[in-house]
């Protein structure tokens, strides 16, 4: 009985109304053109600051349009020729930048009007006519006999947050660049706007440095097959940017790092166990000037590479075991008068290495432990808020805009973590500003990210168990904050999984079903 | 097939009174609980080398020599050794031999290496396959009674398989192919080994869904691939079920008509076939499961007045219930749809279901209710379910098939005939549930612990690995009656998207735990066989998901 009331709201819906993330206004009038995907096209608008030879729009129609004409099979022309034929979308964008990088400040918004004779994007930037095509890949769609429509409908929308992120972690398990460059093509899908690169960890180091080769050469998994080179790396960020996603590098320290160690020497703590040595190693080691030096070298190598304003620090999980067994360590800790705290330590670290940083004029993000710790941080800084067990997640949130930084909130969305049955749904009830707090507080959240981390995940399951799951927290950082009925979403959500599929994305099932085009990549 | 079968029901007969009583309270739960989620401890195994190599599952006795001898790929072969009783005649063992020089050999750029001689007494030149019964079984089907055992003795300058039937050839094959590993300078090599080898149980099965989601031919035969490398012997096919028919029928050709989810998705007599004869050569029985009378929404849509209308009140309700058991169409029916479904399968058992019967819709209905007056039944609607199985079973016995049903059938006391294989599923208390089944006799399947669809956090094999099936109340004479387990992938947030890796490697710790000698327990050991297994896996085409940490020098290259 559900299944048939499913059924009946939606037909009752129409096609048309499903978009993915939900735009923050639609209005659906009377009236629709049949859309012929061989003879359609997309053009600027001579109104438009950026014309042919933006290299962000003009291949964006191309990939627009081959998604409209992978749509389905072609149906015979002229089936139905008394219904009007949709022409063109004009593309109309305000400011003239096209070659940037997008920002944290990037504007998004656009509108959309679509109608028979001419349907027109309009957009401050071109980062907004980017989220617009997409919306409007979304509202063609075909009747039983496979011709393409567009009904008449106008759309408002813009980002309820300005970062929408989503982590990968190609250290646990080494993610082939073919693997990365799908998830930019679904993250854009899904108007995500921010690709979390944890690119190194204790266990691999696939990054390959041009300034300490070595540390792949000792630190990777295989230094032949599993490294992202430079070009590699290039490719990642242009592949990105012409989806108007960021690209933000976490190297993270000084925890996390067993995997620099063996291309480092001497950067790694010595632990010990009573008065020698134990041969095993603990994190960064904040004692040596050596350490800064190296970090003050590595440091300028990816704040060149990686283009974003911000670089993600880390600074989380640091255990303390190591520093403790290490009798040089003890003698700096009396010297510095640090006494006992080695929180002291940590946060004698991370404020140099944010100096550093700092000195080649980008901002940072890190994770909550450093501002739990009390590590003196700069106003600017975004604090990244993860953990799901130390006590409610908003208390964090609310302890972290207090203080007056920047929060970005993760905790809730580790989907790593799988479970039995439409987990998806946990996810979409996040509603990141309940917590106590001001209304200047609940400014400071600027966004969230879903975060795969990759103890148990590799190229054989990462798509699957990414989308659409992450599809949900899209949404939530892209939507209205009203936009909360399940039910909608769940249709809504399987439409668009199915749209995936037929885009060539393995995307695992909401629930029992079916799709039109199920998917064949195997 | 069938005189074997039935040649094991006097023993059973009997065991009822030979054994004492182990029954407990029967279970009331009858839906699918997700079992509660066991927080297992993300402790950080220490990957190492098993002397066992990466033998997955685990020979039943197994000598690795140090001496190792180089295969080279140009020269070594894979034949049909003196006094064999298949020959290359036997397609199914040429098949194998094809197969497995492929997956030895196949992943390298070998072509320029190993055409110079190596020095004498260092390489193995061929593996010679000996059958040894004087009915090889080539053209068979393999069933229930199949004798997987095999040896093999790696010696230079030949190996030696010998195995009385062709399906120990081809288990025997699978640890062969395990057995070869290549160094850091790409020569192939092998270990002089003596094994001899045979199953624990004689039926290891995964159940794939094909109704919550339609599973692509290639999905299923991808599975079977990989079923044989586990040594897997049954793929149990849940093909339909309340979502969706896809199976084409001859005879009702609208069940698929109008039940399946479209055109798109459905399997043909072709299809079917094809499963068939891939599983066989694979040595894998198909068992098809027709569940009913629950568990069958979709079959309503293209059979008239085979589902039981339900009532609100006085009025039909416009939904429909389990099978209507009281009409003679109903059996008509079901006698022409398993007649030709024993003709389409040839294994000796069909999987008939009868699980989760929900009694709602037959209590609503006032000709049930009539019926179950005239009928004496009370309202005890066990017993009417109990008349409708009773009277499937008699059609499908007079078709000559054996059955396998869902433990309700059982619980509910359905008069079931001895040689009823009883399927247990429900998580809560299966070992009594498994004391129960043996104690009355009957044979039994495990599937109770290994519902791989059931997802969570963390290393979840070892939960499965570390089942002992007989580990149950019971006397010697009931554990016999467990004849295996299967590892069950039900189809409700799975399909081709996710299959193989949510099946892969997890199911390869029942395979194991189906196969290989009781005591092979030792988790770290199973941990560094699985991890390079689970490496092997991609290597030949299966997208196998990682157990924990690290990386395979092949990943996986279908993205």
């Amino acid at each position: 009985m559900a299944e048939l009331a499913l059924a009946l709201l939606l037909v009752g819906l129409g096609p048309a109304g499903a978009v993915w993330p939900q735009p923050q206004l639609v209005r659906e009038s009377p009236g629709r053109c049949r859309l012929s995907p061989g003879r359609f096209r997309f053009g600027y608008a001579r109104s438009s600051a950026v014309g042919p030879g933006c290299a962000v729009l003009d291949q964006a129609f191309r990939r627009y349009w081959r998604l409209l004409r992978d749509a389905g099979p072609r149906t015979p022309e002229d089936t139905r020729p008394w219904e009007p034929l949709c022409a063109e979308l004009l593309v109309s964008v305000a400011t003239p930048h096209c070659d940037g990088f997008p920002d944290m400040d990037s504007v998004e918004s656009y509108k959309l009007s679509t109608s028979e004779d001419l349907s027109l994007l309009s957009s401050e930037s071109v980062w907004g006519a980017l989220r617009g095509l997409e919306t409007f890949s979304q509202l063609v769609w075909r009747d039983e006999d496979g011709t393409f429509y567009l009904n008449k409908t106008d759309i408002v929308d813009f980002p309820r947050f300005a970062h929408r992120g989503l982590l990968l972690d190609t250290s646990r398990h080494y993610l082939p660049l073919r693997a990365i460059l799908e998830t930019l093509d679904v993250m854009a899908y899904n108007k995500f706007n921010v690709f979390h690169w944890h690119i190194v960890d204790d266990p691999s180091f696939p990054y390959e440095s041009a300034a300490f080769p070595e540390l792949s050469r000792k630190g990777a998994y295989n230094p032949a097959t599993h490294v992202y080179t430079l070009n590699d790396v290039k490719l990642v960020i242009e592949y990105a940017r012409l989806r108007g996603i960021r690209v933000i590098s976490e190297f993270d320290t000084p925890g996390h790092t067993l995997s620099w160690g063996p291309g480092a020497p001497g950067l790694l703590t010595p632990c010990y166990a009573g008065l020698i040595p134990s041969g095993a190693y603990g994190p960064v080691n904040p004692i040596l000037n050596t350490t800064y030096q190296f970090m003050t070298e590595f440091f300028r190598e990816v704040s060149t590479v990686f283009p974003d304003f911000y670089l993600h620090l880390g600074g989380d999980e640091v255990d303390f075991t190591c520093w403790r067994s290490n009798p040089e360590i003890q003698a700096f800790m009396q010297q510095m008068g640090f006494g006992q705290d080695y929180a002291k330590l940590e946060s004698f670290y991370i404020q140099r290495l944010l100096d550093i940083i700092s000195s080649y004029g980008k901002g940072y993000v890190v994770w909550q432990e450093v501002f739990d710790n009390g590590v003196k941080v700069k106003p600017d800084t975004i604090i990244h808020v993860w953990r799901e067990n130390a006590g409610p997640y908003q208390q964090e949130v609310a302890q972290v805009t207090k203080a007056g930084y920047r929060a970005l909130l993760s905790a809730p969305w580790y989907l790593n973590r799988i479970s039995y049955g439409q987990d998806w749904q946990t996810a979409y009830q996040v509603e990141p500003l309940e917590f106590e707090g001001s209304l200047e507080q609940k400014e400071l959240v600027i966004g969230g990210e879903a975060c795969m981390w990759g103890e148990y995940v590799d190229v054989t399951n990462l798509t699957p168990r990414l989308w659409p799951r992450a599809g949900a927290i899209a949404e939530r950082l892209w939507s209205n904050k009203t936009v909360t009925d399940l039910q909608d979403a769940y249709i809504r959500l399987a439409d668009f999984r199915c749209m995936l599929l037929r885009r060539g994305i393995q995307a695992q099932p909401l629930f029992t079903g079916y799709c039109d085009a199920e998917y064949s990549g195997l | 097939m069938q005189g074997q079968r039935r040649a094991m029901e006097p023993a059973r007969l009997f065991l009822g009174l030979l054994c004492a009583s182990a029954a407990l309270a029967a279970s009331s739960l009858h839906q699918r609980p997700p079992q509660p989620e066991l927080l297992l401890e993300e402790e950080e195994p220490e990957l190492g080398e098993s002397p066992s190599g990466s033998l997955w599952p685990l020979p039943r006795s197994l000598r690795i020599l140090p001496g190792q001898l180089q295969l080279a790929p140009a020269r070594f072969q894979l034949v049909h050794g003196p006094g064999s009783t298949a020959g290359p005649g036997c397609a199914l063992l040429q098949d194998a031999f094809r197969r497995y020089y492929e997956y030895i050999f196949g992943y390298s750029k070998w072509q320029n290496r190993g055409q110079r001689p190596l020095p004498t007494g260092t390489e193995l030149l061929q593996l010679q396959v000996v059958i040894g019964s004087k009915d090889s079984e080539c053209e068979n089907y393999p069933n229930i009674s199949s004798n997987e055992a095999y040896q093999l003795s790696v010696t230079e300058p030949v190996a030696v398989l010998r195995a009385e039937k062709v399906w120990g050839a081809l288990r025997g094959l699978e640890t062969f192919s395990q057995l070869v590993y290549e160094d850091d300078y790409g020569s192939f090599l092998i270990n002089e080994s003596e094994i001899t080898d045979y199953p624990r149980f004689a039926h290891r099965g995964i159940l794939l869904d094909t109704s919550r989601h339609f599973l692509p031919l290639k999905s299923i035969l991808t599975n079977l691939d990989a079923m044989a490398f586990n040594k897997f012997n049954v793929l149990h096919w849940h093909i339909v079920d309340d979502h969706s028919f896809p199976y084409q029928s001859a005879t009702f050709p609208d069940l698929s008509g109008k039940g399946s989810y479209s055109y798109d998705h459905i399997y043909t007599p072709t299809d079917v076939r094809l499963v068939i004869d891939y599983a066989r050569l694979r040595g894998i029985r198909v068992i098809p499961e027709f569940d009913s009378p629950g568990h069958t929404q979709s079959w309503g849509k293209g059979q008239k007045d085979l589902l039981t209308p339900c009532f609100n009140g006085e009025h039909r309700s416009g939904s429909y219930g389990p099978v209507n058991p009281i009409l003679n169409t109903t059996y008509h029916f079901m006698t022409d749809l398993f007649k030709e479904i024993s003709g389409v399968f040839p294994d000796a058992y069909i999987h008939l279901g009868g699980d989760e019967v929900d009694f709602t819709c037959w209590k609503s209905n006032p000709d049930v209710t009539e019926f179950m007056k005239q009928q004496g039944f009370g309202i005890d609607y066990a017993k009417l379910e109990s008349y409708y199985i009773q009277k499937i079973l008699d059609i499908v016995s007079s078709a000559n098939k054996g059955y396998i049903v869902w433990q309700e059938v059982f619980d509910k006391g359905v008069k079931i005939k001895p040689d009823t294989i009883v399927e247990v599923w429900i998580g809560t208390l299966y070992t009594a549930e498994l004391s129960r089944v043996t104690g009355a006799g009957f044979t039994t399947i495990l599937a109770a612990p290994w519902y791989l669809d059931y997802i969570s956090y963390g290393q979840d094999w070892k939960k499965y690995y570390s089942v002992e099936p007989l580990n149950f109340p019971g006397c010697e004479k009931q554990k016999k009656l467990v004849i295996g387990g299967e590892a069950c992938l039900w189809g409700e947030f799975v399909d081709a998207t996710n299959l193989t890796p949510r099946l892969w490697p997890r199911a390869s710790a029942v395979g194991e735990r189906l196969w290989s000698s009781k005591n092979v327990t030792n988790i770290r050991d199973a941990y560094n066989r699985l991890v390079k297994h689970r490496c092997r896996m991609l290597r030949r085409g299966i997208a196998a998901e990682p157990l924990f940490v690290g990386y395979c020098d092949h990943e996986y290259r279908g993205l």
